[in-house]
This record gives C-alpha cells, structure tokens and sequence, in this order.
C-alpha cells in the first residue's frame, strides 16, 4: 500500500456513486439475501403446493376428474393468493429494516456513502424482485404441471393473476417497510404486520358487513369502503379483470359495474397504486428522520 | 481534513455531546479519550451522519450534513463490533461495500484486500465462521476499501483478547505510518500511547483537554492500567467498590478498568477479594503504550 495524504488518496478523483447505483447494489444484496433465506424457501413452496391443491380441488368439485380447466381455478387461485401473498410480503418488508437496525447493521451501513433514501428503495426493490420470484416460481409451476397433465393452462389468465397479485404483493410491502421503520424490534414489527395482515384478511371484512347491517349502508358507500381494503381492491380487479363481471359479488359488485363500467381498471389501479405509494413516501419521511442504531 | 465546531449532541435533556470543537489536519491521529458515557462514540456518529446534532462537521471540503455521501467518501469506519449478515462470503462482503464506493472489485483485487489485513485465504467463509478478531479485520478490509484519506474506529479492540488486541493494534500502527488521518476513540492506555499523536479527553460530553499522549499519561497520575474481567453480574458492583477506595475504576466491555499508580497495582486485587469477587482473569497494561508486561489468572 502506498503512503497516504489528502492530495494522493485517489478516492479524491473518483465521483460519488450515484443513486441509481447505490439502489441497484442494495437491491441486488437484499434479492440474493432473500433468495438464500427459509422464509422465500418456505412460501415459494407452500405457495406452489397449495395451489396445486386449489386448483385440483376446485376442479373436481365442478365435477371434472381434477386439474381441468385453469381459467375456473383461476377463482380458486385469487382466494389463495389473497391469504399468502399479503402474508408474504408483510413479514418481508416488517422484518427488513429492523432486523437490520437490530443487528447493527443498518447503522454501519448508512456509515458508507449511501443515503437513507437509497438504502430503503434498494431494500424495497430487492425484495420486491424476491416477492416477484416467488410469485413467479409458484404459479409457474402449478401452470406447468396443470399444462404437463394436458389441462388448458389459460396462460393470459395466469399471467393478469400474477401481475395483479405482484400489484398486491408491492403494496403489501410498502405497508411492512413502515411497520418496519417505525417499529424498535424486528419481533414488534412482525407481530404488528401479522396483526394488519388479519384485520385486511377477516376483520375489515366482517366489520364491512357489520356497518352495512347496522348502520343500514347505502350500497355507494358500501363500495367505496371496499376500496380501502387493498386485499378487496385485488379481489374486485382480479374478477372484473377475469370475466368483465363482478355479479359474484352481489349488489356492491353489480352497482360497481353499472356505475363505473370501463372505468373501474383505473379506480381499482389507483387504490393499488396508493398502497404501494403512500406507505412508502411514509417509510421514506420516518426512515430520514428516525435513528439507525 | 476533520473540522469540528461547536458540536452539540442531545438524547431528550441530556447533552451526549457538549459544544465540541476540533480539528484533525491531514496525517494526525487523534484519539478521543473518556470513560463510558464520556461522548466518544456520539461524537463519531456525528461525524458519520448516523445522528443530527447542532453545531457543523466538514469532513475535506464537505459538509458532514449537507453533503453526506460525497463527505463518507473520504471515510473508512470500523466499529466496535461487527453485526454483519451472517450468511455473506467475506469475499462477497468486501465487494458489496466497495459497489457503494462506486468500485467493482476484480477477484485478485478482493483476494489482495483480504490478505492486506491478515486474512487470506478466508475470502470464502461465511461471515459467522469468522471469530471476533477476524471480523474486526474484515470490517478494516472494508473500510480500507477504495483507499480512503481517514479512518474512523470506534473502541475497535474493546471486543478481541489481549493477542487479537495487540496484533490488530499492530496493524492499525502500520497504516498510521502511511500517512492516513485517524479519529479514534479509546479508553485503553496502551491503544492511545501506540496510535496516536494527539489526544482528546472528553468528560460528560464536554472537551476537557487536548494533549500529547505522553501530557495525558501524566494527568491521569497512573502508571499503569489494570483490565480485570469479571463476571456480568458483579461488573457494577466490582466499579462501585473500587470507586469507594479511591480507584478510577470504570466499566468496559467484558470487564472494567482500572487506572492504578505503581505503587498500587495490587490494590483492586484487594478490595475485590475482601467483597469476595472472583477476577477471571486480568491484564496489566503500562501508561506508556509498552507491550503487556503482565496477564494471568490469579
């Protein structure tokens, strides 16, 4: 090593890298972090099996032999991923930044030439490209061996499927990196999102039900409720997206149609597009703020 | 190369860091001097951009706050200890940290990174392969990545035994000799008597003096410093007692420490034995950065 002074060190002459950069190099070591780890593992494989499950059993309660007609499981799918990938990609974002922050490890890295901003998008982007995987691997497969077992696959369906739940799954991920930020302990912010996971998934259904009966809800704001619920939004799009009709959904899903008609892709993008967004800007104003150590 | 100014640091009411002042020229090494508590580690973080503060830190010709990544691009940091992902390569480590430097390191260029710290041949193993020792060495690849003009080290030995202590020491020797700026923070005699050329004592957050190592030795009227390492529960017990006596005892890591006169080296053995606590194992350390002349278990 040669001797050192300010005027020598050739660091002096090299650019700061940029912010594109230094997202891609986070990102790139949260992807590989997560792909190596049990929990991507654990869901990609839980996610596949089930699936399976789903669409064979769906298929033959509709009286076929099993595995038969993908685009009638594709119902069957919806509900699946309803229940997983929310799961998933909550615990992902929950424990990201405050295992880190747990470890030490956030700390030293803010120490490099890094912003916060960098370091949280890059942690985002990572594993949102891991959640992707996952998504892709799982209904990948079930398409495969349905595709393998002669079935028709319906590989447009399949694909709007994963492209909504990947919707889903990036909104998801935004509200488990503010639970994350916000929260000391990575086991306080797993047990926080598990806690939101249930209230999207059961609770904010039944109380939905509860205020229509009580509180004699007209059937407007009976829908316009519904949009609050990102895990509802992903079920109303993926129906209206699947077959143009949300009758299955009774008088909100009739009146949604009739009232808003082709519009209904864009209310429906919009509510997504805030849950990936506003939980994040949020994330991005705490994490600037907040300590790392 | 380091410009502190009136560097204020508070958690709630509580001043970590009180109205610090200082400058580091180019090829200084200057250690920051306390006990526990004392503001070393916060007034590193400061200089880092892990914490606000009030007051202005210029790292070269950039602002700390305003001008952060271009400021941490002048920075190597190694600290106390290490909390690394477990599951990363050493090798795989050393180029994620040098992407951040804007660096894509060649294979031969990782595998020399490593050896120049002692570790060659490790750039393989798992990060929870290594031990402590070779960890912190690790953590000096990284932050000599890119050959940054400072080093900042944060209590880098407060973690190793006396042999890791000494050869880490050893090397940190070496790469003052090239001419690198150092801030470091220390409350080890024998570090700051090897490493630096100039010391700050920090007390309460507050600069108290600023000394050549050999004027410090002297303010602190002890000949010698005595590492005892006790077991966790009786730690604070062990400070209080020796405090009691007239020690300047203090805690630190696995043990605490003990400035002791020369004439009074087996004092702490003492007072410990009359309150019936057991030292594991001990370590005696002379003021004058001298090599440990005396360790065993008594």
């Amino acid at each position: 090593m040669t001797t050192l002074t300010l005027t020598t060190s050739p660091i002096l002459t090299r650019p700061v890298p940029g912010a594109l950069a230094n997202i891609a190099a986070v990102a790139g070591r949260e992807l590989r972090d997560a792909l190596r780890s049990r929990w991507f593992i654990l869901y990609t494989l839980a996610f596949t099996a089930l699936g399976l499950g789903v669409s064979y059993v769906s298929a033959a309660s509709s009286g076929g032999a099993g595995l038969s007609n993908f685009g009638r499981t594709t119902a069957g799918l919806i509900n699946l991923v309803l229940l997983v990938v929310p799961l998933m990609a909550l615990s992902a974002g929950a424990s990201s930044v405050a295992s880190d922050r747990e470890r030490g490890m956030l700390a030293y890295l803010l120490a490099q030439p890094v912003s916060r901003l960098e370091v949280l998008l890059g942690k985002y982007v990572g594993l949102a490209g891991a959640l992707l995987a996952c998504l892709t691997l799982g209904l990948g497969l079930c398409t495969a061996i349905l595709a393998w077992k002669g079935q028709d696959t319906g590989v447009a369906a399949v694909l709007t499927l994963a492209g909504l739940a990947f919707t889903l799954a990036l909104g998801m991920l935004s509200v488990g990196m503010l639970v994350s930020v916000l929260a000391r302990r990575a086991s306080v912010a797993v047990g926080t999102v598990i806690f939101i996971w249930l209230v999207f998934v059961f609770v904010s259904d039944l109380a939905l039900m509860a205020g229509t009966i009580a509180l004699r809800l007209p059937i407007d704001q009976l829908f316009l409720l519904s949009l609050l619920n990102p895990l509802q939004v992903f079920k109303m799009w993926s129906l209206h997206a699947g077959d143009a009709s949300l009758d299955v959904l009774g008088p909100a899903g009739l009146y949604a149609m009739e009232e808003y008609g082709p519009r209904l892709h864009l209310i429906f993008a919009a509510c997504l597009s805030a849950w990936i967004v506003l939980p994040l800007t949020l994330a991005a104003a705490v994490f600037a703020r907040r300590s790392p150590l | 190369m380091i410009r502190i100014e009136n560097v204020t640091k508070r958690f709630g009411r509580v001043p970590a860091v009180d109205g610090v002042s200082l400058d580091v020229p180019v090829g200084e090494s200057l250690a920051l001097w306390g006990s526990n508590g004392a503001g070393k580690t916060t007034l590193l973080r400061c200089v880092l951009g892990l914490l606000p503060y009030q007051g202005h830190i210029r790292i070269g010709e950039h602002d700390a706050r305003a001008d952060g990544k271009a400021a941490r691009m002048l920075l190597g940091y190694v600290p106390q200890e290490l909390g690394f992902y477990d599951d990363l390569r050493a090798g795989e480590a050393l180029r994620f940290f040098a992407r951040l430097k804007g660096l894509r390191l060649a294979r031969s260029e990782v595998h020399a990174a490593l050896a120049n710290v002692g570790l060659d041949g490790h750039h393989a193993k798992r990060i929870r392969e290594l031990s402590g020792g070779m960890k912190q060495r690790l953590a000096l690849a990284i932050a000599l990545v890119g050959d940054p003009p400072v080093l900042i080290l944060d209590e880098v030995t407060a973690s190793l035994d006396a042999c890791g202590r000494g050869e880490f020491v050893a090397m940190l020797a070496r790469l003052r000799g090239q001419g690198r700026t150092m801030l470091f923070a220390s409350h080890r005699l024998d570090e700051v008597t090897a490493l630096a050329t100039r010391v700050v004592m920090l007390e309460r957050g507050k600069a108290i003096a600023d000394l050549p190592p050999a004027d410090m030795t002297r303010r602190l009227g002890a000949g010698s410093e005595l590492h005892l390492l006790l077991d966790a529960a009786v730690r604070a017990q062990a400070v209080a007692l020796l405090r009691e006596r007239g020690f300047e005892a203090r805690l630190n890591g696995r043990g605490i420490l003990v400035p002791v006169p020369e004439s009074q080296k087996a004092g702490p053995f003492r007072v410990l034995a009359e309150a019936r606590i057991t030292i594991a194992d001990f370590d005696l350390v002379p003021a004058d950065g001298g090599h440990t002349h005396s360790e065993g278990t008594p």
